[in-house]
């Protein structure tokens, strides 16, 4: 039978792959710690040099050594006006992440969002409602002077979709339509990001597969939420996650 | 540490963990938390869930044995236990916010008798780090919060109310400190069991509100 497609999504370079995105784009990032992070696509993000960027991610460093690119290195590289996270200062009073400087500067603004909330107000914008209510946050700082409703007696707060112009995922598997499969815990934001994204660019650790060549029943997202695909060459002129050094109390 | 009395930070954890029950699904944050895990509960299954959408973690995998697509919330590399699933971080939080998680541990700076605590700002900061900390506080069945007693200067973390801006108002159940193991009763804090070596006066001279002997 025809597969669902005759062309394939994948492309030669990573800088072609993010050669067209405008100043002020929004783009969401996919990755937890350092798992599922397009560290590639970040790379050739700064790079291409745009600007004004709203960036939305989970936070803003994998926690490697030695430091691949990281949302932090837009800040710090003039890239970025607005970021939407769940980290606008480490959880650790001692770490200070280079954009809580520019932050505290007020040179990059900052909305700081429960990481649940985060969640699914992507989830949301990828699945076509806007607004909901959830209890988190509720009876905090976070909440105040914002809409708040009462069902069936307990009280929780209004959140809006989250929707973004680009999304950089990575991910384990891909077929050349896009159909994705993540690896253990690669998966986090990255499905979530794609489907609340316009346009959303994928680089991919297993060289890219012929169509149908994913087992229907294992696609974990399909094809039609992702446009560009990039296989990640082998180090050095790929970049891969590295054993995190454990940190010392 | 800045009070060497009491239990040591794996104690601390051991202390808690032995408040789980046979077959809850736990979530451990950041930090201290992560210690329950190492704590043997004899024959209890608990279930580790970690926000990142993993289900059923077990130990830290061992040096060069690392999975470097696997890790729990505070990013070290785990393993998994037979049965264990993975999901996206929408259908991670869907088990929190809809109360399938019997308990989670958190770290605080501050814990107050009113069961409100602070976790995700300190003082003066602009920002903060909330992670999944609000999810899980205003849904899981169970609030644990587990701290040092006192500050570096030695100020009272236990007070009766949270100077810094709050995690979530009113759901702590039980705080652990290297003093003890404390529930919060609206006035005060009711000492359910006080660390080898210290005395109930110790513990009510570095405390900022009444403590209670059970």
């Amino acid at each position: 039978m025809e597969p669902l497609s005759r062309t394939s999504k994948a492309m030669e370079k990573f800088a072609d792959a993010v050669r067209d995105i405008p100043d002020e784009s929004s783009i969401a990032f996919g990755g937890f710690a350092a798992v599922g992070v397009p560290f590639n696509l970040i790379g050739a993000l700064l790079k291409q040099g745009t600007r004004g960027l709203t960036c939305v991610t989970n936070g803003l460093g994998s926690g490697q050594v030695p430091r691949p690119p990281d949302t932090n290195m837009l800040v710090e590289n003039g890239q970025v006006r607005k970021v939407i996270c769940a980290f606008t200062a480490a959880t650790r009073a001692s770490d200070v992440l280079p954009f809580t400087k520019y932050y505290e500067a007020g040179e990059v603004e900052g909305e700081l969002v429960p990481q649940g909330t985060l969640a699914e107000r992507l989830r949301a914008a990828g699945a076509g409602i806007p607004a909901f209510y959830t209890p988190a946050a509720v009876g905090t700082e976070l909440a105040e002077g914002r809409e708040t409703r009462a069902f069936n007696g307990r009280e929780y707060l209004l959140e809006h979709a989250l929707p973004v112009d680009y999304a950089f995922l990575r991910a384990w598997r891909a077929d050349a339509f896009g159909n994705l499969q993540f690896r253990r815990s690669q998966r986090n934001f990255n499905p979530l990001m794609a489907m609340a994204a316009r346009t959303a660019i994928v680089e991919v650790e297993e060289p890219i597969l012929p169509i149908g060549e994913i087992d229907p029943d294992h696609v974990h997202l399909s094809g039609i939420f992702v446009h560009r695909l990039v296989h990640i060459p082998p180090p050095p002129d790929g970049i891969w996650p590295t054993r995190r050094p454990e940190r010392r109390r | 540490m800045s009070d060497t009395r009491g239990w040591n930070r794996q104690q601390i954890a051991d202390r808690l963990a032995r408040e789980f029950h046979d077959g809850w699904i736990v979530n451990l944050g950041v930090g201290m938390p992560t210690l329950c895990s190492n704590t043997d509960l004899g024959g209890r299954q608990i279930i580790y869930h970690s926000e990142n959408g993993v289900i059923g973690y077990g130990p830290i995998a061992p040096e060069g044995k690392e999975d470097l697509h696997l890790v729990n919330a505070g990013g070290q590399n785990v393993t998994l236990r037979p049965g264990a699933a993975i999901v996206h971080h929408a259908d991670s939080f869907s088990i929190i916010r809809s109360g399938r998680i019997d308990c989670t541990v958190m770290g605080a700076y501050e814990a107050a008798c009113n069961g409100d605590f602070a976790n995700w700002k300190v003082a003066g900061a602009k920002g903060g780090g909330i992670g999944g900390a609000m999810d899980l506080a205003a849904c899981a069945k169970r609030v644990f919060v587990i701290l040092e007693h006192t500050t570096r200067d030695g100020k009272p973390r236990l007070l009766r109310r949270c100077a810094l801006p709050v995690t979530a108002p009113g759901v702590e159940k039980l705080v652990a400190t290297n003093l003890g193991l404390f529930a919060p009763n609206g006035e005060g804090f009711t000492a359910r069991e006080i660390a080898n070596g210290v005395s109930i006066d110790e513990v009510r001279a570095v405390t900022g509100c009444l403590v209670t002997a059970t």
